[in-house]
């Protein structure tokens, strides 16, 4: 009897300790995360979502890609207002604003706060870290950043007499440069661009923050609350990039971001600035010698900071935000991100990274890789501040009518300022 | 039919489909109205009656302004335009030319492609440099037109995107009229001497006002409705050039995630489409008086 | 001998005309079997290839959002058969009060559609919770003011005698509906299938704003994410994408193109 009563309470206590361990580690996570690049990007979130699931059977991890980055921050937003948030997401760092706002995020270094863990935070470019702490807390990790860069075709700048190991440095040399460059034929009408710099919409406000950068000056600072649009930085870079169609350089009139890439391949133009996000696509599709460079600067080398973090969300149990934290280091580690950026063309997001197998060969094979990490130096945050969406449009209306012929810049950039200051004041 | 209704029947067949219509169509504007007089709420506070404040905005908001603008170009663009090339699409192929399946294919399949097809096709096209627009003029020796970059031709290009997409559905309804009128009071005006061009204005045209009326209720109707090329082409760019009020309304409501501007917005919207129906209906019924 | 040359001269400039308007759609398809390097070159004897079709098939879930538009399509034309048939019907056969103000209500949808109003909409959906599902695309076009309008114009050409006739062998008012009215209405029935049918695959906004998963966006809304990239865009791919997307609606429309054409004027002259 007692025995079978000691065998019992054995069976019993352990049943017990077995499901309560099961319950205490075990945690659903549901990621959302969005895709901006044409890449096989999907797949290899699954993969690696499939990796750290397979090393965590007591986890269950479901990867949802939920679009580009604005349908996935919607998606985010809509589901944690309904109090079905998903633990964790890969949003845009410029959300940062936005997801405090609407309280929906809670710091990661709330959650990640054992020595081990600051260590680990501590080991991410600080260029990339800046835009992810608010009020000294860090409230995100960066995943997917990228930078532009100055591509250019180098059989474009033998045939001009330039050497095709020196892209210009600066804006003065960039003019310069592009006046060989550029190409007319019988008919006057150029059939070759010295350089094609994206002025139109949210792209060409991303560039303009890194014209901006390399004049001294910054858009938006980390208070979320201050636009800096109407300076001597913003008139400067204008100016400049008036100066590039008045001189011939660049096409007048507004340039689009998204056929700017294919523009280049065809040989429209000599040069452009874009996201070294499309190194994977240029280095498959270029039937000319080509290389990169740091973006030609005002005063010395600016460039803007762009891409995704990671997010924790609130209302989320303990247990699911270890599993997250858990997560997101496996993602960011260097294994994976090595698979990552080497898949997509994103910046790895820490230094260590570098160091491993697979990017010391992607590096030895593309070289041209390794100046978008050269240039995080002298790279700042992209535009953010609170009511993102809104206050941006001013800076883009004041950009675009500048180009194209509308405003004068300094009208133009005072107007942006007067708007943006309109509604950031309700902040301060 | 002099049946009295029961209840039961009115229920199941008014009742319950009417109140499905009326809650996306009577109670949203009477909803719009409403929480126009009312701010965002956020997590950090709810929302607090603002009076007219969201109208005082929407005076002072200087793109407003510009896309109504737009909006008013877009739509007396686009209708007679549309109207124009139908009937003469519509002739074409009621002719018995040779060809005429062929062209009534042409015309009539952007019609069947998504809107946000047609904005692929056609952003594609009007590419500066790269696209079939810029390779075409390059063979003439004409240099490449930044068809989407300038703001005086942003929403030229629209315009005549929205009427390749619709021509051709107009061009059926047409041709439906066409086929439709009879043939002895053509015979009779050609027995009296009339040329083709008499036949056509003075028979032909009038028989027709019915369709144009219907044509360009449409027309109209879409002119406001469908902004899918806008979202997919120029995002109203550059410079709110090609921008049109339901694009706006878009834009701030789910980018800028600004609801209460939104619907202050779609009230503009409902009445202004209101005032284009009494507008219409007035000119229609003083035309039909003087019939 | 004036008049032959006249005709070739129409028929001529007729057919370059319709060449001309449909050189983009070609071009676009042109596009979608070639590599993406002759997208912007165009030369007459590039390869052709199934790549991008491939390719794009591959990069998202095409298939899905095939299903979720079919799925969508089909809940909508099912709920507009009945909901319209129902309420035309009761506009046609019964006297009541308000007839004239309730039908006057109704075709203010006409000029108001839903995407007008999309901000009262998506928040009247959120609070019954269907935003991201089908069913919530869906619910506000169950009832169309179109489809009433049409149906009610044929229903007043049923004579009234057949309706009597069934009335006197005991018929109740739902007999006399499937038996009289119904089949009598069938051309129209498939004219506003079509319409509804092409609409619908077609409804871009709405959807939209609706949809935030993959599992429920339609072909539409799946075809502009796909063609909306950060880094630059491969135009081969996204023509083959749209052409992908449009293809069972264009398959459709060759091969019923009498069919097509005589329901939409039907629907039109109506």
């Amino acid at each position: 009897m007692t025995k079978l009563k000691s065998y019992a309470t054995l069976l019993g206590a352990t049943a017990l300790t077995l499901t309560g361990a099961a319950s205490v580690s075990a945690a659903d996570l549901e990621f959302y995360f969005p895709v901006g690049v044409n890449a096989p990007a999907v797949e290899t979130i699954q993969a690696l979502t499939d990796e750290w699931a397979a090393a965590n059977p007591q986890h269950t991890v479901k990867a949802v890609y939920a679009g580009n980055y604005e349908e996935t921050t919607t998606k985010a937003l809509t589901a944690a207002n309904a109090g079905q948030p998903p633990q964790v997401a890969v949003l845009l760092s410029i959300d940062l604003f936005t997801l405090i706002e609407e309280d929906v995020i809670l710091p990661i270094s709330d959650i990640a706060n054992s020595e081990e863990d600051k260590e680990w935070i501590s080991g991410f470019y600080p260029a990339f870290m800046s835009d992810a702490q608010f009020e000294g807390k860090t409230y995100a990790i960066p995943f997917q950043r990228s930078t532009p860069v100055y591509y250019y075709n180098k059989d474009a700048f033998r045939e001009a007499g330039l050497d095709p190991e020196a892209p210009p440095k600066t804006w003065d040399e960039m003019i310069e440069v592009g006046k060989a460059l550029t190409v007319k034929d019988d008919n006057g009408n150029v059939t070759r661009w010295g350089t094609r710099i994206p002025t139109l919409g949210l792209g060409g406000a991303w560039l303009f923050g890194g014209l901006v950068v390399s004049k001294g000056d910054v858009l938006t600072t980390e208070t979320g609350i201050e636009a800096r649009m109407d300076t001597p930085a913003t008139l400067a870079s204008l100016e400049f990039l008036l100066r590039l169609a008045e001189e011939e350089v660049m096409a007048p009139g507004g340039i689009t971001w998204g056929d700017t890439p294919k523009a280049f391949l065809e040989g429209q133009t000599a040069s452009m600035w874009t996201s070294t996000g499309n190194l994977a696509f240029i280095e498959e599709n270029a039937e000319f010698d080509w290389g990169v460079g740091f973006l030609p600067g005002g005063d010395g080398p600016g460039a803007p900071i762009g891409g995704g973090n990671f997010y924790v969300f609130q209302d989320t149990t303990e247990e699911e935000r270890e599993a997250a934290l858990d997560f997101i280091k496996f993602m960011t580690s260097p294994e994976s991100a090595a698979k990552w950026s080497i898949a997509t063309g994103y910046v790895a997001p820490r230094p260590d990274t570098w160091e491993t197998p697979e990017m010391k060969a992607y590096a030895e094979r593309l070289p041209q890789a390794l100046v978008a990490l050269d240039q995080l130096a002298y790279a700042e945050r992209e535009f953010a501040t609170f009511q993102r969406a809104k206050v941006t449009q001013y800076l883009v209306d004041a950009i675009e009518s500048v180009v194209t012929g509308n405003a004068e810049p300094a009208e133009a950039l005072a107007k942006a300022q007067e708007g943006a200051d309109k509604i950031l004041s309700e902040y301060k | 039919m002099n049946n009295r209704l029961s209840i039961r029947l009115a229920v199941i067949m008014l009742v319950i489909p009417c109140s499905l219509l009326v809650a996306f169509t009577h109670y949203p504007a009477i909803q719009a109205l409403i929480n126009s007089f009312w701010n965002n709420s956020s997590s950090r506070r709810p929302s607090r009656f603002s009076g007219i404040e969201n109208y005082q905005a929407l005076m002072e908001d200087d793109r407003l302004a510009q896309i109504l603008i737009n909006s008013t170009i877009y739509a007396l663009g686009t209708i007679p335009l549309a109207i124009g090339l139908s009937i003469g699409m519509a002739l074409l192929v009621n002719s018995r030319l040779p060809g005429t399946t062929l062209m009534r294919l042409s015309f009539f399949m952007p019609t069947m492609l998504p809107m946000i097809a047609v904005a692929n096709i056609w952003l594609f096209f009007y590419a500066p440099g790269i696209g079939l627009a810029s390779q075409i003029l390059e063979v003439f020796g004409m240099p490449s037109i930044n068809f989407l970059g300038r703001t005086d031709t942003a929403l030229a290009s629209m315009m005549f995107v929205a009427v390749w997409k619709e021509a051709g559905l107009f061009m059926i309804f047409y041709l439906a009229a066409l086929q439709s009128v009879p043939t002895n009071l053509k015979d009779a005006a050609k027995l009296e001497g009339a040329s083709a061009l008499r036949v056509f204005w003075d028979v032909v045209m009038p028989l027709l006002r019915p369709t144009t009326i219907f044509v360009a209720v449409n027309a109209l109707i879409n002119a406001f409705r469908l902004v899918d090329h806008v979202i997919v082409m120029t995002e109203g760019g550059p410079n709110n050039s090609s921008a049109l009020l339901l694009y706006y309304i878009y834009e701030v409501t789910f980018r800028q995630r600004d609801f209460a501007y939104g619907a202050t917005l779609t009230v503009l919207m409902v009445c202004l489409l209101g005032l284009l129906a009494i507008v219409q209906y007035w000119v229609l019924n003083r035309k039909a008086h003087y019939q | 001998m004036n008049r032959g040359l006249n005709r070739i001269l129409l028929s001529t400039m007729g057919v370059v005309f319709a060449a001309l308007w449909a050189l983009p759609f070609i071009y676009s398809v042109w596009t979608a079997f070639h590599d993406e390097k002759y997208s912007a070159n165009f030369q007459l004897g590039a390869p052709w290839t199934f790549e991008n079709f491939i390719e794009a098939w591959q990069s998202a879930p095409f298939s899905l959002y095939f299903a979720n538009t079919m799925i969508l399509i089909t809940i909508v034309l099912v709920a507009n058969l009945i909901l319209c048939t129902l309420v035309a019907y009761a506009f046609v056969r019964y006297k009541f009060r308000w007839a004239g103000f309730l039908f006057a209500l109704i075709m203010v949808q006409l000029l108001i559609s839903p995407e007008i109003l999309i901000v009262e909409n998506y928040l009247t959906l959120s609070r019954v919770g269907l935003t991201d599902t089908i069913i919530g695309i869906a619910l506000p076009y169950l009832t169309s003011a179109f489809g009433i309008f049409l149906l009610r114009q044929t229903f007043l050409t049923v004579p009234k005698s057949l309706d009597e006739a069934a009335q006197i062998e005991g018929a109740g008012a739902w007999r006399v509906l499937w038996n009289v009215y119904v089949p009598l209405a069938w051309p129209v029935y498939l004219a506003y299938s079509l319409v509804s049918i092409s609409f619908h695959w077609n409804n871009f906004l709405w959807p939209l704003i609706v949809t935030n998963s993959p599992e429920v966006r339609p072909l539409t809304v799946g075809l502009s994410v796909f063609a909306t990239v950060d880094s630059g865009v491969e135009w081969s791919l996204v023509n083959a994408a749209t052409l992908m997307t449009t293809a069972p609606l264009i398959i459709a429309f060759i091969i019923f193109q009498r069919q097509f054409v005589a329901n939409f004027m039907r629907a039109g002259i109506k």
